[in-house]
């Protein structure tokens, strides 16, 4: 029997949308600890580091998201590691989101005027102190805006778990359009469902960057 | 570590693999030119006096910046046809594709036109010209100009994004990787080779477009 696209249907998709929401949140916890290093790494004195983290970004910017996960989560189990598809997408995504983010916080910390820098530096501060209490809080204020964006983007991004077999949202969505045969309702919903998802986010993106240019 | 790699048969089906990449190039620059056209159509609908115009662009713009490229392809090639629009794989993913970049784009270039000075505008209205004409001949160039790294950047990620399109069996360089593996199961050398492919695609555009723009753009400014 074909089922109709009704609100149990939407539950279903609302119950994939929670691991949408959690694969997000992991993935922007763990890319953006591992971002925040290669971020570091990116305005560090030796050169061989600066290059070597410029490179990692190049790599994760100039190729596909879902070549990146399908190389991990087909690439992994060649070096004896069994992988399940959660840990497969966490490492994938997270290294894509360290990467990117890696970007965003190099720029947004050498837009922190060097004075900070030097004058914590005539003050005996040490590196970590420096970094952490002087330039890391007022880089993170410039970098918010860029940063949410790049949370929507890890958002949308997560629906590539789907050609992986994870059932997110849109994974849900193939499955509900298949039973249902109503694949124009479905993907609308499910379209819907990321689009109230991601708008707060964009929209607070938004004030706070007009906030700052204000401030500027 | 007991796997032996062979790459043997990746290179042995470059023919097929230099076909997809045609297909990448083919469906990120079709899909480009008119997204750019058609989201020039939403900045100025976005940037006008009346009301309607301007709800329907922002609508539309906030509507696709926020949902997944993937959503959007599915949504056009699996539900529209249930409206009676039936298309090819190829086709679907063309037009996936241009609705996905001209959001994008009318936000690029509204940039570039909002860096245009006002007193420029208004010259040109004070000699009687019509808004199109504004455009076409004081505006567009230099906020193309602005905006070109902008642009750039927006054409690598759709050609990034196209392989996305092999998921509704479109003919490009992922899908025929995807095939290769299907008959191989060289997994990794397969995924490895067209993430260098990738790779290469994206450096080579980065400075090729650079190039171009500096030689299209060479006027000088003042």
């Amino acid at each position: 029997m074909i089922r109709e696209f009704g609100s149990a249907e939407f539950l279903f998709l609302l119950e994939g949308a929670r691991w949408t929401v959690v694969l997000s949140l992991v993935a922007f916890t763990c890319g953006g600890t591992l971002g925040l290093v290669v971020a570091l790494g990116r305005v560090a004195k030796p050169a061989l580091l600066r290059a070597l983290m410029a490179v990692y970004i190049q790599i994760f910017q100039g190729t596909p998201l879902l070549v990146q996960l399908f190389f991990v989560y087909f690439g992994l189990p060649l070096l004896g590691v069994k992988v399940d598809i959660w840990v497969a997408l966490t490492i994938g995504l997270s290294l894509h989101t360290s990467a990117f983010l890696g970007e965003i916080w190099r720029g947004s910390i050498q837009a922190v005027p060097g004075g900070q820098s030097e004058a914590a530096r005539a003050l005996g501060i040490g590196y970590v102190h420096r970094m952490f209490d002087v330039v890391l809080p007022q880089a993170f204020r410039i970098g918010l805006p860029a940063t949410i964006s790049f949370l929507v983007n890890l958002i949308k991004g997560t629906a590539l778990a789907a050609l992986l077999g994870l059932t997110e949202l849109t994974r849900s969505g193939q499955l509900m359009a298949n039973i249902t045969f109503q694949p124009l309702q479905v993907y609308g919903a499910v379209g819907l469902i990321y689009f109230f998802i991601c708008l707060p986010l964009t929209y607070c993106s938004a004030r706070i960057e007009r906030r700052l240019n204000v401030a500027r | 570590m007991s796997y032996t790699f062979d790459f043997g048969p990746v290179f042995a089906a470059w023919p097929m693999l230099w076909t997809g990449v045609l297909g990448t190039l083919k469906l990120s620059s079709l899909s480009m030119v008119m997204g750019v056209a058609l989201g020039v159509v939403f900045m100025m609908m976005r940037t006008s006096n009346k009301a309607v115009p301007k709800v329907i662009a922002i609508g539309y713009i906030e509507l696709i910046r926020n949902t997944p490229i993937l959503v959007q392809v599915f949504f056009v090639f699996f539900g529209l046809p249930a409206l009676g629009l039936r298309m090819s794989a190829e086709q679907g993913a063309i037009l996936a594709m241009t609705l996905n970049c001209a959001a994008y784009a009318a936000e690029i270039v509204r940039g570039g036109v909002q860096s245009i000075r006002s007193g420029q505008i208004e010259a040109g209205r004070a000699l009687g010209m019509h808004t199109l004409d504004i455009y076409r001949f004081i505006i567009f160039r230099p906020a193309i100009r602005a905006v070109y790294p902008a642009l750039c950047s927006q054409f690598i990620l759709m050609m990034l994004n196209s392989s996305l399109m092999s998921s509704v069996s479109a003919e490009e360089l992922t899908y025929f990787a995807q095939t290769l593996d299907t008959q191989t199961f060289r997994s990794f050398e397969i995924y490895f080779v067209l993430g260098v492919v990738y790779l290469m695609l994206s450096q080579f555009f980065s400075v090729a477009l650079q190039v171009v723009g500096r030689v299209y753009f060479s006027y000088p400014t003042k």
